[in-house]
């Protein structure tokens, strides 16, 4: 027994060998290692990049040579490092710990060295080169702006990281990829697919020709163009408007969603992101967290939605049968909330839904919303209906479109009073929540979610889900999600009596100032109060300037939200502003010079200032000295 | 005696075993080491140059070791153990550290390891402790004697550190079972490694869920009149969940974070994708590197010099502890299958040979020589392909290194010598 025990003991460890080597070399192994084996180079045939084109046709964005310094550390000879860093424009530091890190990553894989010389830079070197054993140049494409706007639709192209690396095994270092934007959710498209070559080396790293006889190795696809909805002109002169103030405008077409312009002030050049100086300046834009160049106003800024809601509920009334067209609420200058007055700008007096609209009468709307509570046993279910509606206009959610980043908004809900206030009909009713009537409350929207909910007025309760992809490689898309019409819980007959209202407005409403010859606008103003936290204290700042119109009121073909942080009355700067973007892009031209100059000038800087000087500030001044007497009129009856 | 009575007494088969793998090894090394600059074979600047020096200066110590008397090995085993054991404990102060490990004694040309002496001392005078008339290896004293003489050396080398080494060392207690050890010891040993690894794989419960099952089975299968010894049993149940729930403390407390990654990576405790993948890159990066190379030589292999992976350097210490992955991935599984059978061949024969025996000293030397070669060959494979944990020691007649080839070839030549004297009795 124990004679057998050891020859038993190398007998079994000799089976157990054999069967893992077997395991590992005969079960496991597959002939198709190519990708993990290191001995096989693979040589990649980059596409071009897709073009990027306006609604129109007009370039946006094309394609620039680029050429990156690569180097491969194992070939690396001695050389005269002070001459290639003098041509290269970095210093030696640099240079050592560029080689370092090339050589961690691989001592015989070409890692990029200098990403993206400019052609002056690559001129001068290329005579060089051969002096340097280990280094070559490679040749890429880098985006050219045709435009110094929209950079917040376009987004922007940068080196692949760790993390996209790990994502996504198409994507090897040095690589570009979209960052944001249109560059980002439509990659896919734009990138193509590089061809790949599959090369076999010897044992001194000698290329000795295709592996497998090339029958692995692919063709490069090419990307597509595409065209974007956005209308360039119109954007370039949104831009333009916006300079000097802060938030966003965006436009859409009613008739299919189509987004026209999406404007975020203050913005940036989209050139600043390409070649070398792009992470310096990334990091200027990123880190400027005053104004915050790089966020987009136009989709993530979320704040209450002012008067320009009340047109939601004057529908959500009529829908429920709260309210008739005819049905009145008498306006004493204000309303009263339990003993408290509210104050109203209106001017007092007898309203109906027509001159409650364009009048803008808090104290109508607040007896509309309660009547709407009445219509229903319970406080609870009344919310719960009213949620429905406001949300049928894509409040409070993404609202599923192709943009890169967004906020949702919100929207209360019954369990949401439930929480601050508690459960049941005696703890909250319309009267609590009476602000939401006015557009104050516990609503919050994105300029993009205003101009939808405008679209879907104008389009008399439907909308389509608004996105900026109009042509992929010259066709029309055909995306079910973009092309369905998404209804509204509001019948058709209740839109005109609103939209009377809302034409109204610019008749003889709080709006008559910004009338366009021979179009035909319906709109909303907005002044809405305006509370921040600075250093932890609720603050309120000048009150914001908000407005939503649709034009030509017959056949709609602009659905427009502006909202302007800081600007005061609704119709002072964002209604200015509206009115100059429909005629823009209504007539092409603009026929109210003096308003347009008006409006390029002047600036909102010294409002943005206040809360960062350290001193008392007034808010809600009117500042004469700037304003003729024309104006003075025009701001008397702005409200 | 001639040396021509002693070459055709010799056992020529175990010289063609150890021949044949001196070969594979050197080949294997030259792929590894190989520069395209190289110019000849025999430039001994280069690490297969030298290993080829090596190998002829193992050839010359042969002759040596052969035309010894056989009973100078038997008679001078103690002083040479002192003298390995003087050199061990001389490391302490003249010890030359390569890679963390003060295992080296530097003499300009060469550098000498003195543990590696100590084994071939070991076994020697193991095998003379044992082989005494006044030995008796039942009672206790005797058992303490024989394992303090594997002890000593590797108490000595541990702290170098060099714990592959110090496991030669126990590996020589299959010397002492052979001669009359109980094998419950074994038994018990072997039990405690068993659950050991189960703990961690599976935990405590799971292993007392296991002997719950185990019970019941044997309480179901059992002869009607067969008597439970129910109070050992008891005790052994017991025993064994206590040690299990020690095997956690351990596991976690006295273990350094090494030992666990180690343990964690043989295995598998790790399964989340991202995080193995992190491992693959950090403390498990020599074990998947050589077991890529190893898939990826297939069936036949890439061929001679061809091994991608061996080219770029991939698989670290390639030429040392890790020379198996290179026969793995320029010769495949046909060249691995080869090397494994060989040993298994080699370590039979020895087996043959030392059952064979007239004296007790020849055959337990013979079989401590099977001990050390086993262990080295069981370990560095098994690290290799990835079935044990890393344990940094070197393939017998194969890894790159002087003073390695050197004492194994005497620790073997040493027995060849004593069995082609075996029909001479009592010199």
């Amino acid at each position: 027994m124990k004679k057998l025990l050891l020859s038993s003991i190398i007998v079994i460890i000799g089976i157990t060998f054999l069967g893992r080597l077997s395991y590992l070399q005969i079960f496991s192994f597959s002939p198709d290692q190519v990708l993990e084996d290191p001995a096989i180079k693979r040589v990649y045939d980059y596409p071009e990049r897709g073009y990027i084109y306006d609604r129109n046709g007009k370039l946006l964005v094309g394609n620039d040579p680029a050429y990156d310094v690569m180097v491969i550390p194992r070939e690396v000879r001695e050389l005269d490092t002070l001459e290639l860093c003098g041509l290269l424009k970095i210093d030696k530091e640099k240079f050592k710990k560029e080689l370092r890190k090339a050589r961690i990553y691989s001592p015989r894989l070409p890692s990029v060295f200098v990403p993206q010389l400019s052609k002056e830079d690559y001129a001068k070197l290329q005579e060089k080169m051969r002096h340097y054993k280990g280094f070559y140049i490679q040749k890429r494409s880098l985006r050219y702006y045709d435009t110094n706007s929209a950079a917040n639709v376009l987004g922007y192209i940068s080196e692949v990281n760790e993390r996209d690396l790990a994502k996504n095994p198409y994507y090897v270092q040095g690589e570009l990829t979209g960052r944001t934007g249109v560059e980002k959710v439509y990659e896919d498209i734009l990138r193509g697919r590089k061809g790949v070559q599959y090369i076999q080396k010897d044992r001194f790293n000698r290329d000795i020709g295709p592996y497998k006889s090339g029958t692995l190795d692919t063709l490069p696809e090419q990307g597509y163009e595409i065209n974007i909805t956005i209308d360039k002109e119109l954007q370039e002169y949104g831009e333009r408007l916006m300079v000097g103030k802060w938030g966003g405008i965006v436009a859409i077409e009613p008739s299919s969603g189509e987004i026209l312009s999406m404007i975020s002030g203050p913005t940036y050049d989209p050139s600043l992101l390409v070649g070398r100086k792009r992470s310096a300046n990334y990091s200027k834009l990123h880190y400027d967290s005053i104004s915050k160049p790089t966020f987009d106003r136009s989709i993530s800024f979320e704040k209450s939605p002012g008067s320009p809601f009340k047109a939601i509920n004057a529908l959500i009334a009529l829908q429920e049968g709260a309210i008739t067209p005819s049905t009145t609420f008498t306006c004493h200058h204000g309303f009263f909330i339990g003993r408290h007055k509210k104050g109203c700008h209106c001017g007092g007096g007898t309203r109906n839904l027509n001159n409650g609209i364009y009048l803008s009468c808090n104290a109508y709307f607040v007896g509309a919303y309660k009547k709407i509570f009445e219509q229903f046993p319970s406080n609870s279910e009344a919310m719960d209906a009213w949620e429905k509606h406001v949300k049928s206009f894509g409040l409070g959610s993404y609202l599923g479109s192709d943009l890169y980043t967004g906020r949702p908004g919100s929207v209360p809900s019954t369990d949401l009073y439930n929480k601050w206030y508690g459960v049941g009909d005696k703890r909250w009713s319309a009267t609590t929540t009476y602000s939401n009537a006015i557009g104050q409350g516990e609503v919050n929207v994105t300029p993009i979610q205003l101009a939808n909910m405008t679209a879907a007025i104008a389009n008399r309760g439907h909308f389509f889900t608004p996105h900026v992809l109009k042509k992929v490689d010259g066709k029309k898309i055909d995306i079910p999600d973009f092309v369905e019409p998404k209804y509204t819980t509001i019948d058709k007959r209740h839109f005109e009596p609103v939209i009377q209202g809302m034409a109204d407005v610019y008749h003889k409403g709080t709006a008559r100032y910004v009338q366009i010859p021979d179009i035909e606008i319906a709109g909303k103003t907005g002044t809405v109060e305006n509370y921040v936290k600075i250093d932890s204290v609720r603050t309120q700042l000048t009150d914001n300037s908000v407005f939503v119109a649709f034009a030509p009121v017959d056949n709609p073909k602009i659905a427009i939200a502006v909202y302007i942080q800081n600007g005061y009355y609704g119709s002072r700067y964002a209604g200015h502003i509206a009115s100059l973007m429909i005629e823009k892009y209504i007539k092409r031209e603009i026929t109210r010079t003096d308003l347009e100059k008006r409006m390029l000038e002047r600036t909102l800087e010294h409002e943005y200032a206040k809360p960062y000087s350290g001193k008392e500030f007034k808010i809600n001044e009117y500042d004469w000295s700037k304003h003729s007497t024309k104006y003075k009129a025009e701001n008397q009856s702005e409200q | 005696m001639t040396g021509k009575s002693v070459l055709k007494r010799l056992d020529w088969l175990t010289v063609l075993f150890y021949v044949l793998l001196l070969t594979i090894g050197w080949v294997n090394i030259y792929s590894s080491t190989f520069s395209e600059s190289d110019s000849s074979i025999f430039d001994f600047g280069t690490l297969h140059g030298k290993q080829l020096f090596f190998i002829l200066t193992s050839f010359a110590s042969i002759i040596i070791l052969l035309a010894l008397e056989a009973n100078f090995y038997e008679r001078f085993s103690s002083v040479l153990y002192i003298i390995s054991m003087v050199l061990l404990l001389g490391l302490f102060v003249f010890g030359k550290t390569i890679a963390g490990a003060t295992s080296w004694y530097d003499l300009g040309f060469f550098n000498l390891q003195p543990s590696e002496l100590a084994k071939v001392a070991t076994a020697l005078a193991l095998a003379k402790y044992l082989s005494d008339i006044q030995t008796d290896i039942k009672r206790n004293k005797d058992q303490l004697y024989a394992f303090l003489i594997i002890l000593i050396p590797a108490v000595l080398i541990i702290p170098q550190p060099d714990p592959g080494s110090a496991l030669v060392f126990f590996s020589l207690s299959f010397v002492i079972f052979r001669e009359g050890l109980p094998l419950y010891y074994l038994g018990i040993a072997f039990f405690a490694i068993l659950v050991f690894v189960t703990t961690l794989m599976f935990g405590t419960i799971w292993i007392t869920i296991g002997i719950a099952l185990i019970l019941i089975l044997f309480f179901l299968l059992k002869k009607k009149k067969f008597k439970v010894p129910i109070i050992p049993m008891a005790i052994t149940v017991i025993l064994t969940i206590l040690f299990s729930l020690s095997v956690d403390f351990v596991f976690n407390n006295v273990f350094e974070q090494r030992h666990r990654d180690r343990f964690g990576l043989w295995l598998r405790l790790e399964k989340d994708p991202a995080k193995l993948e992190k491992i693959r890159k950090t403390i498990g990066y020599n074990t998947y590197q050589s077991e890529k190379a190893i898939e990826s030589g297939g069936f036949f292999g890439k061929g001679f010099l061809e091994g991608t992976r061996t080219k770029g350097d991939f698989v670290p210490e390639q030429h040392t502890d890790y020379i198996f992955s290179t026969v793995g991935e320029e010769w495949g599984f046909l060249g691995t299958a080869t090397v494994v059978l060989l040993f298994t061949f080699l370590l039979l024969r020895l087996v043959y040979l030392s059952e064979r025996q007239k004296t007790g000293f020849a055959r337990m030397y013979g079989y401590g020589v099977i001990s050390i070669l086993l262990i080295h060959y069981f370990i560095n494979i098994g690290m290799v392909i990835g079935v044990l944990p890393t344990i940094g020691i070197p393939l017998p007649f194969f890894s790159y290194g002087g003073s390695g080839l050197l004492f194994f070839t005497a620790l073997l030549f040493i027995f060849l010598k004593l069995d082609a004297n075996r029909l001479k009795e009592g010199i």
